[in-house]
């Protein structure tokens, strides 16, 4: 059952090929056979997942089939789920039971889906190889001496590995595309606000949102189609109607007009990776598309000011984090100082720290118009690219990240080094954009990914290239041989 | 302090009011207070992680009220920021307010002086922002309790600029202020619930010299200890000033019980608040047509109040300015004072017998015993001559005690004034038989002389009757028969 998309389970689901139980009591087996290897769980939620395993065969047994019924989902560590540990991969919330449930995950489950678990991740989101997990780095299913990346890495790990059919993750930088590409699935980034950030909890508020994970765009057209819409417990949730992303698979890429930034494709870009997503391309080409030279000159800009209105957000999001109300507090504390200092200092790990103290010095007084209002501006001129490439065409591609899994440990002391695997990711949180990653090969027998922008609202006309695509295309069926 | 006419005083307000909302400005919470700890707590009162804040529409347009009131400029875009520090009373490690762009922009308000003088007093901006909890030091054996029932009350911070001389012009200015928010029913105005704060920035120099460094005593919560504060400061800067010493930044903070203050921080150990736009928050845009639905409902304001009682009653601009001022005791008269059907004595028993009682009483008019329909009563048996003012003044007492309404009280105590001319007559023959050797002195004395010594008569006859006769027809029947 688990080489099966999620698509298909549905549709087995519907048939009565096999019932909820049958499927998530397979999917739990798995999980303890083989993520012991890979570490891309925090935890399973097994009594609760049969329990709404059960319950969505009694629905089905009625007729009551809704997007998700009966299908099982892993959630990142980063969505709050009442009653259920939910950690954001730190020791801070180690000991946090959600006392309630997170917006998108919550219309997920009104739709039907079984929750799994909630899966490992970089702390608070900050990361791009599951490194800086409290819980230990989840290691890639291709080559498990190698990273997932990340944040949203045991999300990736864990479908590329068939522990889980449909997954959630945040995207605050590449957090979903990223770890997609390298472990050789699909991720979708919704436009911002498209999905509630309600109960996600927060790195960089501008920045984050939340989207699928699936072994293919249809499935990631199945999962957004339950996740989006408007919250009105979240100011910033769009009240824009959503669209039949699953209807929206059915276009074709005839007479689309591809956009092709030539800053997705620097000389010193690795050759290998950039054939690779030419590849991708003149396959949509091959199908009608029209490919489009373009530039999007401010988007050189984009890792630097990501860099300060990332963290300059984050430390004030992270100020919560005290040891007063939830969460770790130290042992013992002497005082009220020596409370806030050790809880903090013994909460939150060393990346963590590292952006909370650039985020305070990019705030602070004398420096806030040379580093957070600046940075304001290049966001402003980084959208106004984009605004103007739209005009032009209908979607942007290039390489998701600018290389394939690295190993454990290879950048751990090398922050900056470690930024530049979202040097192609950053831009459209910026922008605020929607953008999926889409395996498109391998590259010394690691997963690659190509990226596809669309303009605000576009999910349905990216998710139908990367349909178009993947019919053609075998990329997304190809499973880690150790996993299969 | 005999120095301090060589010094001028000057002094800004920046002014706390609790929006009277029912739910708080970002979260669905009831602003009740008086209740059990954390009570009115919810997920995002408490900061809890991933929760995010929904404006409370509610309090924006009771901004914009304010705004509306004082003449000032509403912005049509207002941003929310985020001032970052800690406290274990401040969930989220910062408060939401705003900084750059306030709802309410500049603005004035007028402030009428006991002299009869009138100032201006310039409002540079006014801004809304969530209050914090409360950090509870008693009862926790060496820890500290939080309580976050008051974490999320709606604040609007009114900043003044520095136009006020003293603390006279600072109280009449306070005063004004809750006048204001109270008649616009945007704030209970309860100073001892804190629902008004003030903090105090102060100021002294010699007159033609640049502004003199500043202080702030922060925190008042009433016009007395705002009064006592201010004088406590100015003495306290001229002192070290003419001792040869320098004003040092700092914040304070003022003993109401001990009128003792001391330095809370000084500008170096300020913090760095890093403000910067929130960004779970979008800006706050308010339309032309919202603005003008506000101002078209706006209620009646002190000033035009004011005006109307000095049109319509006849009274004094001071008169008009103390009974306008309050909501309450606007209220207060205006329904005394139409019972009664005399409104110039309505104004003096408000502002005399009344205030005076419930000053000593430390009550509140809305709590006054002797309800504005009792005191028209009272003012109604006064002018049709049923009672003397003296008398007015027992039933008064009586009515405070709870004894009945004034006309129950002037009938179960027989205070009813002698009007039986016959009966009168007879006491006053009598008094004049009982003292013949008064009667041959006064016969004796000049008309300047006789007026003191009728006096003697007016007393005994007041006497027999028990205070029920009426002064003037005495003075009249003495005059006759004597």
């Amino acid at each position: 059952m688990h080489d099966k998309t999620l698509t298909e389970l549905k549709a087995g689901l519907q048939a009565g090929d096999f019932s909820s139980r049958e499927l998530t009591e397979h999917f739990l087996a798995r999980i303890k056979q083989h993520d012991g290897k890979l570490n891309s769980f925090i935890s399973v939620t097994e009594a609760q997942a049969l329990q709404q395993a059960d319950a969505a065969d009694q629905a089905i047994a009625a007729g009551d089939h809704r997007l998700l019924t009966g299908l099982p989902i892993a959630h990142k560590d980063i969505f709050c789920t009442e009653g259920v540990r939910t950690s954001c991969g730190s020791r801070m919330l180690d000991n946090f039971i959600a006392p309630y449930t997170a917006t998108a995950v919550e219309k997920m489950a009104q739709q039907g889906a079984v929750m799994l678990g909630k899966t490992n991740m970089d702390e608070f989101a900050m990361g791009s190889s599951n490194e800086t997990s409290f819980y230990g780095p989840v290691k890639n299913p291709w080559d498990t001496e190698r990273v997932p990346g990340g944040s949203s890495g045991g999300a990736a790990a864990s479908l590329a590995a068939r522990l889980a059919p449909g997954a959630t993750g945040t995207d605050t930088g590449g957090s979903i595309r990223q770890p997609a590409a390298l472990n050789g699935v699909t991720g979708l980034k919704p436009t911002y606000g498209r999905v509630s950030r309600w109960g996600m909890i927060a790195f960089a508020s501008s920045l984050d949102q939340a989207g699928p994970l699936g072994l293919s765009a249809a499935d990631c057209a199945l999962m957004l189609q339950a996740m989006a819409g408007h919250d009105a417990k979240d100011s910033t949730c769009l009240n824009e109607p959503v669209d039949d992303y699953l209807g929206a698979l059915a276009q074709n890429v005839d007479g689309l007009k591809i956009g092709v930034p030539e800053e997705f494709f620097p000389d010193n870009l690795d050759g290998a990776i950039a054939d690779n997503a030419r590849e991708a391309m003149r396959e949509l080409e091959k199908q009608g598309a029209k490919l489009v030279k373009l530039s999007l000159p401010s988007i050189k800009l984009s890792v630097p000011a990501y860099y300060v209105i990332a963290p300059a957000e984050a430390s004030s999001n992270l100020s919560r984090f005290d040891g007063v109300r939830f969460g770790y507090r130290c042992e013992d504390p002497k005082d009220l100082e020596d409370l806030y200092k050790r809880s903090r200092s013994e909460g939150f790990g060393a990346e963590v720290k590292r952006r909370i103290l650039v985020g305070t010095y990019a705030l602070s007084a004398g420096y806030y118009d040379a580093y957070y209002k600046r940075a304001q501006k290049v966001r402003r001129l980084i959208r106004n690219d984009f605004a103007r490439a739209f005009k032009e065409v209908d979607v942007i591609m290039g390489p998701t990240s600018p290389e394939t899994a690295f190993k454990l440990g290879a950048k751990a002391d090398d922050p900056v080094n470690m930024y530049m695997a979202d040097v192609f990711t950053i831009a459209v949180n910026l922008a605020g954009l929607p953008a999926l990653s889409m395996p498109s090969g391998f590259v010394n027998g690691l997963p690659a990914g190509t990226q596809v922008i669309g303009n605000y609202f576009q999910e349905g006309r990216i998710l139908s290239v990367a349909h178009r695509y993947q019919m053609a295309t075998d990329w997304h069926q190809q499973a880690p041989g150790d996993f299969a | 302090m005999s120095h301090s006419e060589n010094w001028e005083v000057v002094i800004g307000l920046e002014v706390h009011v609790q929006l009277a909302t029912e739910s708080k400005i970002f979260s669905a919470s009831s602003t009740r207070t008086g209740e059990e700890a954390n009570r009115h707590a919810s997920l995002i009162d408490l900061g809890m992680p991933g929760t995010l804040p929904v404006v409370n529409k509610e309090a924006i347009r009771n901004a914009i009220r304010f705004g509306l009131a004082i003449d000032a400029d509403i912005a049509r875009r207002s941003v929310f920021e985020r001032k970052n520090y800690f406290y274990p009373d401040l969930p989220k490690g910062y408060q939401t307010t705003q900084l750059a762009e306030p709802v309410v922009g500049a603005g004035a308000v007028e402030i009428q002086m006991e002299n009869g003088d009138k100032k201006v007093v310039r409002i540079h901006h006014a801004h809304l922002e969530e209050d914090a909890g409360k950090s509870l030091h008693e009862g926790f054996h060496g820890q500290t309790g939080i309580d976050l029932n008051r974490a999320g009350t709606p604040l609007i911070e009114i900043v003044s600029e520095p136009d006020m001389s003293g603390a006279e012009d600072a109280v009449a200015f306070a005063r004004k202020l809750h006048s204001i928010v109270t008649s616009l029913g945007i704030c209970d105005g309860d100073m001892s619930q804190g629902n008004m704060r003030f903090d105090v920035n102060i100021s002294v120099r010699r007159p033609g010299e640049p502004l003199g460094t500043r202080t702030e005593t922060k925190n008042l919560n009433s016009f007395r200890f705002m009064e006592k504060a201010i004088a406590l400061e100015v003495a306290r800067q001229i002192d070290v000033l003419e001792d040869g010493g320098e004003i040092v930044q700092e914040t304070r903070l003022y003993n109401g019980d001990t009128h003792t203050a001391r330095s809370m921080r000084t500008k170096e150990d300020a913090n760095d608040y890093r403000y910067f736009p929130c960004p779970d928050l979008l800006p706050v845009m308010v339309s032309e047509e919202e603005i003008q639905t506000l101002r078209d409902q706006l209620p009646e304001l002190p000033d035009a109040r004011k005006a109307r009682y000095i049109e319509r009653y006849n009274l004094s601009a001071y008169d008009a300015e103390l009974l306008s001022g309050s909501i309450a005791t606007a209220r207060y008269f205006e329904a005394a004072a139409e019972h009664g059907g005399d409104a110039k004595l309505a104004a003096n028993w408000v502002m005399g017998e009344l205030a005076a009682k419930l000053n000593a009483e430390d009550k509140d008019i809305a709590e006054s015993p002797v309800s504005a329909e009792h005191l028209g009563e009272l003012i109604l048996r006064l002018k049709d001559g049923t009672i003397s003012s003296k008398i007015a003044k027992q039933v008064f007492e009586a009515c405070w005690n709870g004894d009945g309404s004034p006309d129950q009280i002037i009938e179960a105590q027989g205070l009813k004034q002698m009007s039986d001319s016959g009966e009168l007559e007879k006491i006053v023959d009598q008094v004049i038989a009982d003292s013949p050797a008064q009667v041959d002195d006064y016969r004796n004395a000049d008309d300047a002389k006789r007026k003191k010594k009728i006096g003697f008569f007016v007393g005994q006859v007041m006497k027999a009757t028990q205070g029920k006769a009426n002064p003037q027809q005495v003075n009249q029947l003495l005059q006759q028969k004597l």
